[in-house]
């Protein structure tokens, strides 16, 4: 499902419970069965077969069954319930030196044998404009293979009701509390995909992720106007336990600012105190634009991580590969190639980890049959590696793949991902207070909000959710207007302070986009509590 | 499959129909083949054809009510998915919200497939792109660029009477040309309805005069400049706008058309009494279907005329709940009228100004304002004495389209540009707020 489809079934049909059925390969709902593992190795085979009697000399199948749930509620009533369910199968193949693929969701050994066909035209149409033909790292052949989420519950097995009740008991407990509107979501992906090669690896895999999250908006009649407060929470590779709100998952925020979450969530806590947060975000100080040293928490930092550390170090924009779409990297191949270019300071060490737990990130194979690792990109501020897959190993001189390949769903063809992307913990001793008892003046920043960064990644400018004075080493009140503006190498340069591993945790990004045509794929990015000196802040009040 | 005529689809809608036990059952049959081809580094990067086919099914009893979607459209399934969308309709909660089906519908006509696009095949696409590529690779320049063709069909019936078909093709196309040393970048983009439109070598070559003429760009000052904003410019901030002219947020205070003490700003001169902005299916150039997805017409539409607020969009519950508004769809496409003048011509009647090429990463900063922020890239350029003087580094601005359509100076002819129809814009006093590095 692409970012187009996902809006237009939550947006539309408002109220409407959408369960999907498959006809007869696909039972409805909880008599769902999957595709047993040897009929969809048999129906690879032919996919596989196909292709190289055609003329490939690579192939990869990949049978998916996708599924998606979404419930979307307002206030007192539930706006939408859609299942989503998409099986089909994806060929992809090189020939005449380069790809082609096609895809079907005909998945019948006739389906499978007819979209081989066509991926080998495909790519022997495009061969007569091949430069370079397409050279792969080796990658071992695994056999047959199987690697499941380690979830505790299934959101699927979880009734509609029960979700529903949730989202309605968080929806009136921050009307309660005093807020004008809440939407609250619940947004689960299942995905079990199958992943066949002509190298000789089975690969089955059942994907879970998991994403509650709301908007509180406040109205101020007198003055008209409107404030909003978004959720705490992350999207998870979890299943259901992530609602719990187990204590032991939670890591309070400095000074009675908002409660961080780290593998558990509590949705209710969370929304009863983001209605009391957006009154007070109504009535707070607008900000003097200036210097300020910033001091960001895991829930908001993950986003700059993304933007400014996970995208540039994406090696297909480096070499020019998205630079129709996303674009290119200020990160390129000579700064690299110095081994001493300073990404951040020595403070900075900045990971990619596809086999973290929790993460959005962690499969056991990715896309086209890599085992997941962890790699070290800027490693105490100097950069030292990118992101690569089979096809671009060979670029750096390197002889194998990171792993990261995705494709999001049986039907578009797998690229380069970013995988998690991570900003390791302090190694002293620091929480989150003391990080703040040594700003004079600063702004405490939490919570996602406005992102935009330039196609090379060097100039960016992000908001938050909420944003608290610092004076003089303490919580001075909270903040509104505010926006920080900054150059990436700029940026990770002026980190003074790393909060240690007790405040980790993870942000994710759920729809994260990417490639023509677009494709989403969702990825955790971890930190710990970090402060930033003398980043440039931004006024944002205007007037219509 | 993914290609029904209008017999066929009705045939597969009407024994969805046959199958009906509820109050009302309405079902929306799509299907669509779409193909591109993709390149980067002057190569072909990746190529394919995707075909699917898709049919939701709504059943309601009273406002209680249930959807399902399949893609097999065989007897057993169809019955399946009808019986499946009434059991879920039974256990549903009822929605308040929920409207009732509509009746039979007249619908204006609109033409928006053309055999030339639904013929195209991979090497159709080959040569599309070696058209693009071919001149970037003898001038040594690096092109990375995408075109996309679609050939579908939509229709739907329901079970009071109502039934819908239409088919439609569409072919994007977009590249961006660099130099060698990357020092330089431009961009061109086009989309059709009609592929024999599509020039792509020409487009290329409007990309490559960019790339070229963007190296060795200036670092000037960001502060308040008068901006020439191409059309892929002034897309994407008015296309946010017009995202936003929902009633229903509006009504309910939490919109830039929200008005103090309750309200929307409905009525109001809002902009520059030039800017009149509306929509039409039948649109020569930017047609669209002439229905949304629940069978409702969509009618021709002012939103804004000579700067007034004329129409917001809104649900039809919304609609009800205020008879004095009608209930407008979301628009497919939208047309804002322009002037007479050439782009060039804007350039020569500007002493002193900027001319962007497009603006990327466009973000809300406040939805209260409809401040934005973002960048420019692919080609920016200084303006002195009515010609173009030299190119200038990338700006990141904070801007709302409400300010910069008051500021409004002079209107160019308006082509088509990501299926609106939309002129280029001289604006003054809009707000660069930092430099950016990036090419």
């Amino acid at each position: 499902m692409d970012r187009r489809d996902f809006l237009r079934l939550t947006g539309i049909g408002l109220g409407t419970l959408v369960i999907p059925v498959f006809g007869r390969d696909i039972p409805l709902g909880a008599d769902t069965v999957a595709l047993p593992v040897g009929s969809k190795k048999l129906l690879a085979d032919v996919g596989l077969q196909t292709a190289r009697k055609r003329g490939a000399t690579y192939a990869d199948v990949r049978i998916g069954r996708y599924l998606n749930q979404f419930v979307i509620t307002r206030e007192d009533r539930v706006q939408n319930i859609t299942n989503t369910e998409s099986f089909g199968v994806g060929v992809r193949v090189i020939a005449g030196g380069t790809w082609g693929f096609a895809a079907t969701s005909n998945v019948t050994k006739e389906g499978i044998a007819q979209a081989a066909e066509r991926a080998v035209e495909i790519a022997k149409a495009n061969s007569k404009l091949l430069i370079e033909p397409v050279k792969l790292a080796s990658v071992p052949s695994y056999g047959e293979q199987s690697w499941r989420t380690p979830i505790k519950k299934a959101w699927a097995e979880v009734p509609v009701s029960e979700k529903v009740d949730l989202l309605m008991e968080v929806n009136q407990a921050a009307l309660k509390e005093g807020a004008s509107f809440i939407n609250s979501m619940l947004f689960l992906v299942n995905e079990q995909k199958y992943f066949a090669s002509s190298e000789g690896s089975y690969i089955d895999q059942d994907v879970h992720r998991i994403w509650p999250t709301f908007t509180v908006t406040r109205v101020d009649e007198k003055t008209g106007k409107f404030q909003t407060r978004q959720a705490m929470s992350a999207p998870m590779g979890l299943g259901w336990e992530y609602l719990d709100g187990a204590p032991s998952g939670k890591v309070a925020g400095p000074a009675g600012t908002p409660m961080g979450y780290r593998d558990s969530y509590d949705m209710i806590e969370d929304a009863t105190a983001a209605a009391r947060e957006v009154q007070e975000k109504i009535a707070a100080k607008s900000v003097e634009p200036g210097k300020y040293d910033l001091v960001l928490e895991p829930n908001h930092l993950g986003l700059t991580i993304h933007e400014s550390v996970g995208h540039p170090l994406e090696l297909d924009r480096v070499l020019g590969y998205e630079a129709n779409y996303a674009g290119t990297s200020f990160a390129t191949l000579d700064k690299w190639k110095t081994k001493e270019f300073n990404y951040g300071n020595e403070l900075v060490t900045l990971f990619a980890d596809k086999t973290q737990p929790g993460s959005l990130g962690a499969v056991g194979w990715d896309d086209e049959g890599v085992k997941t690792k962890r790699w070290d990109l800027v490693k105490d501020g100097i950069l030292v590696d990118y992101q690569k897959i089979r096809d671009q190993a060979h670029i750096l001189g390197q002889k194998e793949s990171d792993g990261c390949c995705y494709g999001d769903s049986w039907s578009s063809v797998q690229f380069q991902r970013m995988p998690n992307v991570s900003l390791a913990p302090g190694k002293q001793e620091l929480t989150p207070d003391q990080m703040i008892a040594g700003v004079e003046k600063g702004i405490y920043i939490a919570g996602r909000g406005s992102y935009s960064i330039d196609q090379q990644r060097y100039n960016f400018q992000f908001g938050g959710q909420l944003f608290y004075e610092i004076k003089d080493g303490k919580i001075a009140g909270m903040l509104r207007d505010v926006a920080y503006q900054s150059n990436t190498q700029e940026f990770w340069n002026s980190v003074s302070a790393i909060c240690d591993e007790r405040d980790y945790r993870m942000f994710g990004s759920f729809f994260d986009g990417k490639g023509q045509p677009g494709q989403v794929s969702a990825v955790s990015h971890g930190s710990s509590t970090t402060r930033f000196d003398g980043v440039n802040v931004i006024n944002t009040e205007r007037k219509i | 499959m993914s290609q029904m005529t209008r017999d066929e689809a009705k045939t597969i809608l009407e024994k969805v129909m046959s199958y009906k036990k509820c109050d009302g059952l309405e079902a929306n049959l799509d299907g669509s083949r779409t193909g591109n081809v993709r390149y980067a580094r002057n190569s072909v990067t990746t190529a394919g054809v995707v075909e699917d086919i898709n049919l939701v099914v709504q059943a309601n009893y009273g406002k209680k009510v249930g959807t399902t979607t399949i893609n097999e459209l065989d007897d057993a399934s169809l019955e399946k998915a009808v019986r499946a969308a009434e059991s879920i309709a039974k256990l549903a909660p009822e929605n308040p919200e929920f409207m009732g089906i509509l009746g039979p519908q007249k619908y204006s006509a609109s033409t928006t497939y053309f055999d030339s696009t639904a013929a195209i095949d991979g090497a159709f696409r080959a040569q599309a792109a070696a058209e693009s590529l071919e001149p970037c690779r003898a001038k040594k320049l690096v092109a990375a660029g995408y075109l996309e063709d679609q050939a579908g069909f939509s229709s739907m019936m329901n079970s009071a009477g109502l039934f819908a078909y239409q088919r439609t093709t569409g072919a994007e196309f977009s590249v961006t040309v660099r130099t060698e040393d990357g020092t330089g970048s431009g961009y061109a983009v086009r989309d059709y309805h009609d592929a024999r439109k599509l020039d792509t070598g020409a487009a290329s070559q409007i990309a490559m005069e960019k790339a070229l003429g963007s190296r060795e760009a200036k670092a000037i000052e960001p502060g308040k400049y008068t901006v020439i904003l191409e059309p892929a410019a002034v897309s994407g901030l008015l296309g946010r706008m017009i995202g936003n002219m929902d009633a229903r947020s509006a009504d309910e205070g939490r919109s830039f058309l929200s008005k103090q003490g309750g309200g929307s700003r409905r009525g109001e001169k809002l902009l520059d009494e030039r800017i009149t902005i509306y929509s039409d299916p039948a649109h020569a150039e930017v047609p669209y279907r002439p229905w949304a997805g629940d069978g409702q017409p969509r009618p021709q539409t002012t939103w804004i005329e000579k700067g007034v607020v004329k129409n917001l969009y809104c649900s039809r519950f919304w609609a009800s709940q205020h008879e004095q508004w009608d209930w407008i769809p979301f628009p497919g496409s939208v047309v804002m009228t322009g002037g007479d003048q050439s782009l060039d011509q804007l350039i020569a009647g500007t002493k002193r100004g900027i001319l962007v090429t497009r603006l990327w990463y466009i973000r809300s900063v406040d939805p209260q304002t409809l401040l934005y922020t973002g960048l420019t890239r692919d080609g920016t350029f200084f303006i002195e004495n009515g010609k173009i003087s030299f190119p200038v580094k990338n700006f990141r601005f904070n801007e709302s389209p409400v300010i910069m359509l008051n500021n409004l100076e002079a209107m160019g002819q308006p082509q088509r540009i990501g299926g609106d129809f939309l002129p280029p814009l001289k604006v003054r006093d809009f707000t660069f707020t930092s430099l950016s590095d990036a090419v």
